[in-house]
């Protein structure tokens, strides 16, 4: 089992609005990997954007610039 | 086989587009469900197809591009979820069934429905949008362009006309998506329904609707989508809120690659190409004793599309000797279109329609042109 680090989460309430955040993220070359929500946000399925604790601030002005369609962003040690 | 019933659907595809069938079949999970590399392989080719799609048709959001297995479902699911009992709506007569029909179903429910009529020779009669209003009138739905004459609609005025009224505005471009250019947001349109299989140059069971922005659709299937798994309703976002179930990845992918070829074709010279062959074929037939040809070849912008009779003759059987004599094949019939069958006064004969892709060349127009002359001849002789 690997080790548990701190995670910047970005969930969605949608399909394409994570592969809208992948897409955008490697346009930017912003870090980070799509990944199934893990249950600590939410019991339901679906996909959400991991990426290095210290890339929130980026990715909310990547957000915004955007206008790409999220849910929430947490800090997430798993 | 020479294959001109490119209206039905594109017999030929690009290579690329059946290589993207298989390596998907052979690689994909599926899109949406799950983290692991073959369900984000069929949710990023099917992302990338939303974006080409936005572009092709001027869809303002790539979310608000939304796939279904064709161009009805796409239709009903538009006809169905923005309209209802109490509403009047306007529509054509050069109208496909698979408009007619869902707002035939929907008149049945308490809806009014009126039809824009065309003359003996297809030309709508644009003055009756404005004489057909009523204060309850809430929607144009109509085509692009006639999938029996190839004769395309002034959308751009009909635009206006929905805007003017602040009316919705659905249109049908199974005929003319990857054919004539579309903008929607220019165009006013509200929602545009296409398919995959036809001018796109994809698989059959691909197609969808693009969608304005704040455009409320009331979602025709309800079901899993991957996401938002513990309410009990379908998610109001689009596209999840109109793609409940399993989507076509495979076929998806093949639309991907489909629209990567007509990108690097160039639209404008694929559409011109196709012109090219149709009037090629309609200047061969034209003035050809006993043959009739529908539809209006003035228009500098019309589908690829020729549909005549010979004399009296059954069109099933004319095309039945193109098939078997000159191995051509045509669409026969009714082609789904009745009103305007009516309106041309072929209910009976029915008509046959040629129609072309990029695919076609000038020896096959040629050919069908020799065919249509012999077996005019022949008719005349009878």
């Amino acid at each position: 089992m690997r080790q548990k680090t701190e995670k910047c989460v970005v969930t969605f309430r949608t399909t394409v609005g994570a592969m809208a955040m992948e897409a955008a993220c490697k346009a930017e070359g912003l870090p980070g990997r799509l990944i199934p929500v893990p249950r600590s946000i939410t019991a339901g399925c679906g996909l959400c954007w991991a990426a290095p604790p210290d890339s929130r601030e980026a990715l909310e002005e990547l957000v915004m610039e955007r206008r790409l369609n999220v849910d929430g962003i947490y800090a997430v040690i798993f | 086989m020479i294959y001109l019933d490119n209206a039905a659907t594109t017999r030929t595809k690009p290579p690329a587009v059946a290589q993207a069938v298989m390596e998907a079949l052979s690689s994909y999970g599926n899109c949406g469900r799950g983290g692991h590399e073959g369900a984000l392989s069929a949710a990023r080719t099917i992302y990338e197809t939303r974006e080409k799609i936005a572009i092709l048709l001027g869809c303002p959001r790539v979310d608000h591009v939304c796939f279904t297995q064709n161009s009805t479902q796409a239709l009903n699911i538009a006809i169905s979820g923005l309209l209802g009992p109490g509403d009047h709506i306007l529509s054509t007569d050069l109208e496909h069934n698979s408009v007619l029909r869902p707002l035939y179903r929907l008149r049945e429910q308490g809806a009014a429905v009126d039809f824009v009529p065309a003359d003996k020779r297809g030309r709508l009669d644009y003055g009756a949008f404005e004489r057909l209003l009523r204060p309850e009138t809430r929607a144009v739905v109509c085509t692009h362009a006639s999938n029996l004459t190839g004769d395309a609609v002034d959308i751009a005025r009909v635009g206006r006309f929905a805007k003017k009224h602040g009316l919705l505005f659905i249109l049908d471009a199974s005929q003319t998506a990857g054919v004539l250019p579309i903008d929607m947001t220019a165009l006013g349109v509200d929602t545009v329904c296409f398919t995959g299989h036809k001018s796109l140059l994809g698989p059959q069971g691909t197609g969808g609707l693009c969608l304005r922005e704040g455009l409320e659709i009331r979602p025709f299937a309800v079901g899993g989508t991957g996401v938002q798994s513990y309410s009990e309703s379908q998610p109001a976002e689009y596209p999840t809120r109109l793609e409940a179930g399993t989507l076509n990845g495979h076929g998806l992918a093949g639309l991907n690659a489909a629209l990567d070829f007509l990108n690097e074709a160039g639209l404008e010279a694929v559409c011109a190409r196709e012109d090219a062959l149709a009037r090629r074929f309609y200047e061969g037939v034209r003035d050809l004793p006993g043959v009739t040809v529908y539809g209006d070849f003035t228009a500098p912008l019309r589908a690829p599309i020729v549909t005549l009779n010979i004399g009296d003759w059954d069109s099933a059987e004319v095309s039945d000797e193109l098939a078997e004599r000159f191995q051509i094949a045509t669409r026969p019939g009714a082609h789904c279109a009745p009103r305007l069958h009516r309106a041309l006064g072929t209910e009976d004969q029915g008509a046959v329609r040629f129609s072309w892709s990029c695919s076609s060349t000038e020896e096959e127009t040629d050919a069908a042109v020799e065919a249509v002359r012999i077996l005019a001849r022949e008719a005349a002789e009878a």
